[in-house]
């Protein structure tokens, strides 16, 4: 089962004594605040996780996979995550243990 | 561009959750994100409605070289973290975009 915002709040409650109307209004309005910032072109460093980045890209050829036409793909902002040096250490260590 | 940290987020939620102490709210937000890093390590996907999962992309092995040396190094595979935006969050960064980009025409990319 994946990490989900409910089980934040639960360890803010558990972990820090967080009432839980608390602890739910702080994991939502932590992520809704990163939203935010992304949304006015603003990037996000968190360090020792890592940073939210933003890229625009230019308008490109594309191709409707289904019928074979021709549709331009718009120009666009994307969002791309660069993780940290630290949580990259740690997530290659799990890789160690399992693939060895 | 813009950009925002950690310490600088935290003061942003503080300012909104008035009635919390401001000590609370550093803590809270480096517990998110610890329990998000151990997610990852222990190979747990995270899922955040609207905002975007988390998971991990196998690297396979592959001969790479010393920079100094040039002699190659043989490298074992791993694990990398890799986030998917949710739709809403595309959708709100893209829509700044397009606002951006009707308020200052040098961003103009088409």
């Amino acid at each position: 089962m994946a990490l989900t915002k409910a089980e934040l709040a639960e360890s803010l409650f558990e972990e820090l004594g967080l009432n839980k109307r608390e602890a739910k209004e702080l994991v939502d309005l932590f992520f809704e605040e990163i939203k935010d910032a992304l949304a006015d072109g603003t990037q996000v460093k968190l360090s020792g996780f890592g940073n939210f980045d933003l890229r625009d890209k230019n308008e490109r050829p594309g191709r409707n996979p289904k019928t074979g036409e021709e549709i331009p793909i718009s120009a666009r902002r994307v969002v791309t995550f660069r993780p940290g040096q630290k949580l990259k250490t740690r997530v290659e260590a799990y890789a160690g243990t399992r693939e060895q | 561009m813009k950009k925002i940290t950690k310490s600088e987020l935290i003061e942003v939620l503080s300012g909104k959750l008035d009635h919390l102490p401001g000590k609370d709210v550093e803590l809270a937000v480096k517990t998110i994100l610890e329990n998000m890093s151990n997610s990852l390590a222990d190979g747990r996907r995270i899922e955040i409605r609207g905002f975007g999962s988390f998971s991990l992309h196998y690297r396979p092995p592959r001969m790479g070289r010393n920079p100094k040396t040039g002699d190659p190094v043989a490298l074992s595979g791993k694990y990398v973290p890799h986030f998917k935006p949710g739709k809403d969050l595309r959708e709100r960064v893209n829509e700044g975009f397009q606002r951006e980009r009707e308020t200052t025409p040098k961003h103009r990319t088409a």
